[in-house]
C-alpha cells in the first residue's frame, strides 16, 4: 500500500512536485502519466527513498518514507529511471549483491534468483559484464533487481523505455503477473502502456495531479468519445449526409487520408443514426468504426490547457 | 555490519574487475621501488632500515590515492547507480564506510605486496622490525586520511578528473601544512594559535612520528579523527547533492 500527502519538492525556486496526494492499494496498478519534466520521476524518487520531501509525506505498508526509512525501503523494490547497474559486474554477481543487501540467505536466496532469472530471461547472458549487454537486457537485470525480493510495493520508472514491441509486450505481461497481491507505480509517457497494464491513470503536470481515473474514464473525456468515422469513395456526399444527423455536432475530414470523422453532441449515440442515413442516401462505405476515445488527445487537452493557463 | 561487508565486497570486487587494479599495484611497488633505490640511496646509506622506503610514500600517495578514490562517489553519480544504492535498505553510513573501507583495503594489499623490500633488508642486515612496523601501520593510516578526502571530494562532482585534481590539491595542502610553504600564507594575518592548529593538522609531522618506530595515541587519534571528519562530510556531500 502506498500513501501520499502533499507531498511536495522544491528545487530552489522550482516547484519539482506540489502537493500529490494519492492512495494506492495492493492488487492495482497506477500509471503516472506526464509530459517530460512533470515531476513524475522526482515523486517516485521520494517515495523510494531517494529524495527527501520538502513537505507533505509518503507512506508505504505503514512505514514512512523519511522517519521509517530502512522499514520502507525493504518492502519496496525500486527501477530508478534508465535501470541503472554496476557494469563491470555479470548480472549474476549484481543479483546476488542486491539479495544480500536485501537480506536473502541461503536457499531462498539461490531460489529467488533462479525465478527473477527465469521470468527475465537473462539465462543466455547471466556471466556477461553488464555493459557489454544491450539496452533491452540491461532494462531487464534492472527490473530483475527490483523484485529479486519478491516486493509488496514496486516503483518502476519508465520500465519499457528502449525495449522493442516483444520486450515491450513481455515486460508488461510481468507486470500483470505481478499486479494480483502487490501495489504497483508505473511511470510512462506511452500510452498505449496505460491500456495494457493499468487499472488507474493520474496525469501529472508542473508537479500537481490533473487527472486521476480509470484509462476507459478518462477515455470519456475525449472529444473522439462515441465519434464515428469512416472512408468513402464519395467523401463530398458522406459529409452532406453526416451533417444533416440530428445529434452530429460537426463533422472532419482527415487532410491525408480523407477519413471521415463525426462528432456526437454531448452524451448523444450517433452510430446508429450515421448508420441510417449513409443508407438511405445510398453512400457506399469501404468502412465505418465506432471510436472509444484517445488518450494521447486527452492527455493533450488536458496538460496543455494547465499549460497554457501557467503561461497566461 | 552485515550490510558494510556487502558493499565492502562489492566495491572490492569492482577495483579487481578492470584491469585498472592491477595496472595501479604494478606502477605503485615500481615507483615505490625505483624511489627506494634511486633517490633514497638504499644501498649506498650502509644502514639497515627502511627509512629512505617510507619517507616516499607520501609523495606516491599523493597522486595515487586520489587516483584510487576518485571514482568512490563520482562514478556512482555518473551512472546513476547512486539511485539504486541508496535506495537498498542501507543506511547512507553503511554505504559511506563499506565504499571506503574497499577502497582502503586495496591499498593495504598494494602496500602488502611491497614485503620484497623487508625481506631484503632481514636479508641485508638486522634492522628493528618493530621500527618497520610501526611505518608501515603510519603509512596505512596516513594512506586512508589522504583516502577520506578522496572520497568526499569524489562525492561532490560526477567527472573523475575534476575529483582527482582537487584531491591532489587538498591533500598537497594537508601534507605539508606543518611547513613553511602552507604556514606563511597564514602566519601574515591569523593569530599564533591558529596557525599552530594549522601545523597540527600536517599528515607528514604525524606519519614522520609513528615511522620512527613510536605509534603514539594521539598520533592514533588524529588520523582517525582526521578519516572520521572527511567521511561524515562524505555523506553530508551526498545527501546534498544526490538531487543534482
Amino acid at each position: 500500500m502506498i500513501e501520499t500527502r502533499q507531498l511536495t519538492k522544491h528545487y530552489g525556486d522550482l516547484k519539482a512536485v506540489d502537493g500529490i496526494s494519492f492512495k494506492l492499494e495492493p492488487g492495482r496498478v497506477l500509471g503516472f502519466l506526464g509530459p517530460n519534466g512533470a515531476g513524475k520521476s522526482t515523486t517516485m524518487k521520494m517515495i523510494a527513498g531517494f529524495l527527501a520531501p520538502t513537505s507533505g509525506s509518503a507512506v508505504v505498508c505503514g512505514h514512512d518514507v523519511v522517519d521509517d526509512a530502512i522499514a520502507a525501503k525493504r518492502v519496496l523494490g525500486y527501477l530508478p529511471e534508465g535501470a541503472p547497474s554496476y557494469g563491470e559486474m555479470t548480472p549474476r554477481q549484481f543479483l546476488e549483491f542486491v539479495a544480500d543487501v536485501r537480506g536473502l540467505s541461503g536457499a531462498k536466496r539461490g531460489q529467488r534468483i533462479d525465478d527473477v532469472v527465469e521470468r527475465l530471461h537473462l539465462n543466455g547472458v547471466l556471466e556477461q559484464p553488464i555493459e557489454t549487454l544491450s539496452k533491452g537486457f540491461k532494462r531487464r537485470v534492472g527490473l530483475a533487481q527490483a523484485i529479486v525480493h519478491d516486493p509488496q510495493v514496486l516503483i518502476l520508472d519508465e520500465p519499457t523505455d528502449g525495449l522493442d514491441p516483444n520486450q515491450k509486450h513481455e515486460v508488461r505481461a510481468l507486470i500483470n503477473r505481478l499486479a494480483h497481491d502487490k501495489t504497483i507505480v508505473v511511470s510512462t509517457h506511452i500510452l498505449e502502456e496505460v491500456h495494457a497494464v493499468c487499472g488507474r491513470a493520474i496525469i501529472i503536470a508542473n508537479g500537481r495531479i490533473l487527472a486521476d481515473a480509470t484509462p476507459a474514464e478518462l477515455e470519456t473525456r475525449s472529444r473522439y468519445h462515441q465519434a464515428v468515422s469512416l472512408t468513402s469513395a464519395n467523401v463530398a456526399a458522406a459529409k452532406e449526409a453526416l451533417s444533416r444527423v440530428a445529434d452530429v455536432a460537426a463533422v472532419e475530414i482527415d487532410p491525408q487520408d480523407h477519413r471521415l470523422t463525426a462528432f456526437p453532441k454531448p452524451g448523444r449515440q450517433i452510430f446508429v443514426a450515421v448508420n441510417q442515413a449513409l443508407q438511405a442516401q445510398g453512400i457506399a462505405v469501404s468502412e465505418l468504426q465506432l471510436e472509444g476515445g484517445r488518450l494521447d488527445e486527452v492527455f493533450r487537452t488536458i496538460t496543455q490547457a494547465k499549460a497554457e493557463e501557467a503561461r497566461a | 555490519m552485515s550490510n558494510i561487508l556487502t558493499v565492502f565486497k562489492r566495491e572490492l570486487s569492482s577495483y579487481f574487475a578492470t584491469p585498472v587494479a592491477y595496472v595501479f599495484i604494478v606502477i605503485f611497488l615500481l615507483l615505490a621501488g625505483t624511489f627506494t633505490f634511486y633517490l633514497g640511496n638504499f644501498y649506498e646509506r650502509g644502514q639497515a632500515d627502511l627509512l629512505p622506503f617510507f619517507n616516499f610514500h607520501p609523495w606516491l600517495y599523493l597522486f595515487l590515492v586520489p587516483a584510487v578514490g576518485m571514482r568512490l562517489w563520482s562514478e556512482e553519480r555518473k551512472s546513476g547507480t547512486i539511485e539504486l544504492l541508496l535506495t537498498l535498505p542501507i543506511t547512507m553510513w553503511q554505504a559511506v564506510a563499506g565504499k571506503f573501507l574497499a577502497a582502503w583495503a586495496f591499498i593495504g594489499i598494494a602496500l602488502v605486496l611491497t614485503f620484497p623490500i623487508w625481506i631484503t633488508v632481514n636479508y641485508l642486515g638486522s634492522p628493528d622490525n618493530g621500527v618497520i612496523l610501526a611505518s608501515y601501520i603510519g603509512s596505512f593510516l596516513m594512506a586512508g586520511a589522504f583516502l577520506a578526502i578522496a572520497s568526499c571530494i569524489s562525492a561532490c562532482t560526477r567527472n573523475q578528473v575534476v575529483a582527482f585534481i582537487l584531491t591532489v590539491v587538498v591533500c598537497f595542502a594537508f601534507l605539508l601544512a606543518g611547513f613553511p610553504l602552507v604556514l606563511d600564507f597564514f602566519s601574515a594575518w591569523a593569530p599564533q594559535g591558529v596557525v599552530d592548529a594549522i601545523s597540527g593538522l600536517s599528515f607528514l609531522n604525524h606519519f614522520a612520528a609513528i615511522s620512527r618506530g613510536v605509534v603514539q595515541l594521539r598520533d592514533l587519534i588524529y588520523f582517525g579523527l582526521t578519516i572520521a571528519f572527511w567521511l561524515y562530510a562524505s555523506a553530508v556531500v551526498i545527501d546534498l547533492k544526490k538531487a543534482d
